[in-house]
């Protein structure tokens, strides 16, 4: 019985580190534009697409991901110029309408490019699963946790550690008072939308071999990982982790020993729970932090 | 009022690119017409409507180039009995209502008779529609509920091996091989359902005991959890009822458990594609299936062996790759229903009494032999036991 449990925990953390990368991306961009982009999951979806076709079309594994976040990281940039920043006197509401809309046409174009077949990447390293006291974990789900490890440490020590870091979270907290220091919170916004784009290809990369890919799959990993970001407090970097990782956990458990019904229904239930309890998410908003 | 205006104009181009990807994607996406107008005698009108986007695509695609590929020879070869065949190609993108509106369409133009769908759910979707207008009707899809009750089936015909079929194939297997304990887990949609429910009555009129039974959404990306329960089971075997890509991810998951129960799987999975997105985990898996992809390694007596060889030579040289199993199921429909049309002339009610009366005909499927009580017309023999080794299909015994 124990090895069941060990081997759900296993599944749960490999499923929430994935909805983790995806909250990650989506807490940065809130953090540092004040703009909840709901088109994460398909720039997810389009960089592994992308690394797909590349791979394919006969470049070694690395040159097809260096190549594929690069091309994200731009199609990010080229979408926050031409509608979130067009828009940004906007309200909040109405940019995350305009990010719907960035979804719906990103997965558009993701159709009329790879049509409707799935994809897979080959695993990053060979060789079988790993066994721990009789639970299997796959080497690609250890390199997914470990894609989780250091984004998280590079975010946290480039927003807790540096002087760019600091400032830029400043010109969240006070966009004026940002500018009279000679923080450009434009820059700051066209800077957090390339980041966001290449974090979500990078995750879209990892987790393909496991997930395999198709042009949609983009839409249910942006809702597990908003799911997972408010868990975790929408401001905050380790929350969005702790939130992915208990997300994913929970719908193990709740798959796999209550019943497979049970997981989509258990993750609203948590999210309404939390909103409810702690509407600042289980660890809080950055305005609520000292910076 | 500056940023009114600003926000407007932006709002504007967001609106106009999406209303033109909406338009892109629609004009793609939309009927796929092979209309043949040859010269001379008045043309018969035959429709299809079929999964050529969607989750289902994998086994549409296949059914639409053999079609196509049919009714151009057919109309080379000088049509029936000297009238050209017009075959109306459309695209139900997975959908139960999309096909439904599909099949209005082609009422509306006339048709002598229906083929379609891939799959079981739109497939169930047009019965009422067809039935309520009496036109003939083939499914190409696996779900028994397709053509039972037969009473209430009296326009309706099917291709595919039905589920029960399956079963029965794979009962045989499992008692020949003494695995009476077998996990049981399927796909949360019609297709799976029409599994489970087949397997469950004939395991337990079989004694096969089913000691875990569990379901996924065919959108699920890890089936771990599922499959701990399997492991934690003395299940001897697993049965799985599914299509890629779930197929795929759910024998990754499998292997990567190292579950030593032996898997099998249903003919949902009988085509490359669940081969190559599975990569090597696929390797060992026992399934029923048609003869078609094993068709070298069948003996020269049987009676599907010539059929199956011509339909594999002329698929190969016109689309350069082989054949699966799904373009079988499409290429006994266009068939079964152009020798009906060729004895009873255009009229529905006369095509649906030959359709009914299909005795011996030798398909790609097997051998059809319909009646008044059976209108899918094939038996245990029209399948085979196959064990997939290095990415092929291998006859056993």
């Amino acid at each position: 019985m124990s090895d069941q449990l060990l081997q759900l925990l296993f599944a749960g953390l490999t499923l929430g580190s994935i909805y983790a990368l995806i909250a990650l991306a989506l807490v940065t961009t809130f953090n540092l534009t004040g703009v909840l982009n709901l088109a994460q999951g398909e720039f997810v979806a389009i960089g592994a697409l992308l690394a797909i076709s590349i791979y394919a079309a006969g470049l070694p594994m690395a040159a097809a991901f260096i190549l594929a976040v690069f091309l994200v990281a731009m199609l990010g940039g080229l979408l926050e110029r031409t509608a979130i920043h067009t828009a940004r006197q906007a309200s909040g509401l109405t940019l995350i309408i305009i990010t719907i809309g960035l979804a719906i046409s990103l997965r558009g174009l993701a159709l009329l490019v790879w049509g409707t077949e799935t994809y897979s990447l080959p695993a990053f390293s060979g060789g079988g699963p790993l066994f721990i006291r009789g639970a299997a974990v796959t080497p690609q789900s250890l390199w997914v946790f470990g894609l989780v490890a250091v984004t998280l440490a590079v975010l946290y020590f480039f927003f807790e550690h540096t002087y760019w870091g600091k400032a830029v979270k400043a010109s969240m907290v006070n966009r004026t008072a940002a500018r009279l220091v000679g923080i450009n919170p434009n820059t700051v916004s066209l800077l957090a939308f390339i980041t966001s784009g290449a974090l979500g290809a990078a995750a879209g990369i990892f987790i393909a071999p496991i997930t395999m890919t198709t042009y949609d799959m983009g839409f249910m990993l942006g809702v597990k990982g908003f799911v997972a970001a408010v868990i975790g407090g929408l401001g905050n970097v380790g929350g969005a982790v702790l939130g992915g990782l208990l997300l994913g956990i929970l719908e193990s458990y709740s798959a796999g020993l209550i019943s497979s019904g049970s997981k989509d229904a258990i993750a609203i239930i948590i999210l309404l729970a939390v909103l409810l309890m702690r509407p600042g998410g289980l660890i809080g908003a950055i305005g609520q932090r000292k910076v | 009022m500056k940023n009114l205006l600003k926000f407007k104009s932006s709002n504007i181009m967001l609106v106009a690119v999406l209303a033109l990807i909406i338009l892109v994607s629609g004009c793609a996406a939309g009927g796929e017409k092979d209309k043949q107008n040859v010269s001379g005698e008045e043309s018969y009108k035959i429709g299809a409507v079929i999964d050529i986007s969607g989750n289902s695509s994998s086994l549409g695609v296949p059914e639409r180039d053999t079609l196509q590929m049919l009714v151009e020879n057919l109309n080379a070869g000088g049509g029936i009995n000297g009238h050209p065949v017009e075959l109306t190609i459309l695209d139900n993108k997975s959908d139960e209502t999309e096909a439904v509106l599909a099949a209005k369409t082609l009422i509306e133009q006339d048709v002598l008779a229906v083929l379609g769908c891939a799959s079981s759910g739109p497939s169930m979707a047009m019965i009422n529609t067809l039935q309520k207008e009496k036109v003939p009707m083939i499914s190409m899809a696996a779900a028994s509920s397709i053509v039972e009750p037969v009473e209430e089936r009296h326009w309706v015909f099917k291709t595919a091996q039905s589920d029960i079929v399956t079963v029965s194939n794979i009962i045989s297997y499992l008692k020949e091989n003494g695995l009476t304990k077998v996990a049981f887990l399927y796909m949360n949609n019609a297709y799976g359902d029409g599994g489970k429910k087949a397997f469950l009555t004939a395991a337990r009129e079989n004694n096969v005991e089913v000691v875990v039974e569990e379901k996924f959404e065919a959108s699920d990306k890890d089936m771990t959890a599922q499959l701990t329960r399997v492991k934690s089971s003395p299940a001897q075997a697993t049965v799985v009822w599914a299509i890629p890509p779930s197929a795929s991810i759910l024998t990754k998951n499998y292997r990567d458990l190292g579950i030593a129960a032996l898997l099998i799987h249903s003919h949902g999975v009988g085509n490359q594609k669940f081969i190559d997105l599975a990569q090597g985990a696929a390797d060992g898996v026992i399934l029923p299936i048609g003869k078609l992809t094993v068709v070298e390694q069948i003996p020269d007596d049987d009676p599907q062996k010539k059929v199956l060889q011509s339909y594999i030579d002329d698929y190969t040289k016109k689309y350069n790759m082989l054949p699966d199993s799904f373009g079988g199921y499409a290429w006994d429909a266009f068939h079964l229903v152009v020798k009906a049309i060729e004895k009873a002339g255009p009229d529905r009610g006369a095509i649906r009494d030959e359709l009914e009366n299909t005795r011996e005909f030798v398909g790609v499927s097997g051998v059809f032999n319909m009646s008044p009580r059976d209108h899918n017309g094939l038996d245990k023999e029209s399948m085979v036991m196959v064990r997939i080794e290095n990415g092929k299909w291998k006859l056993l015994d």
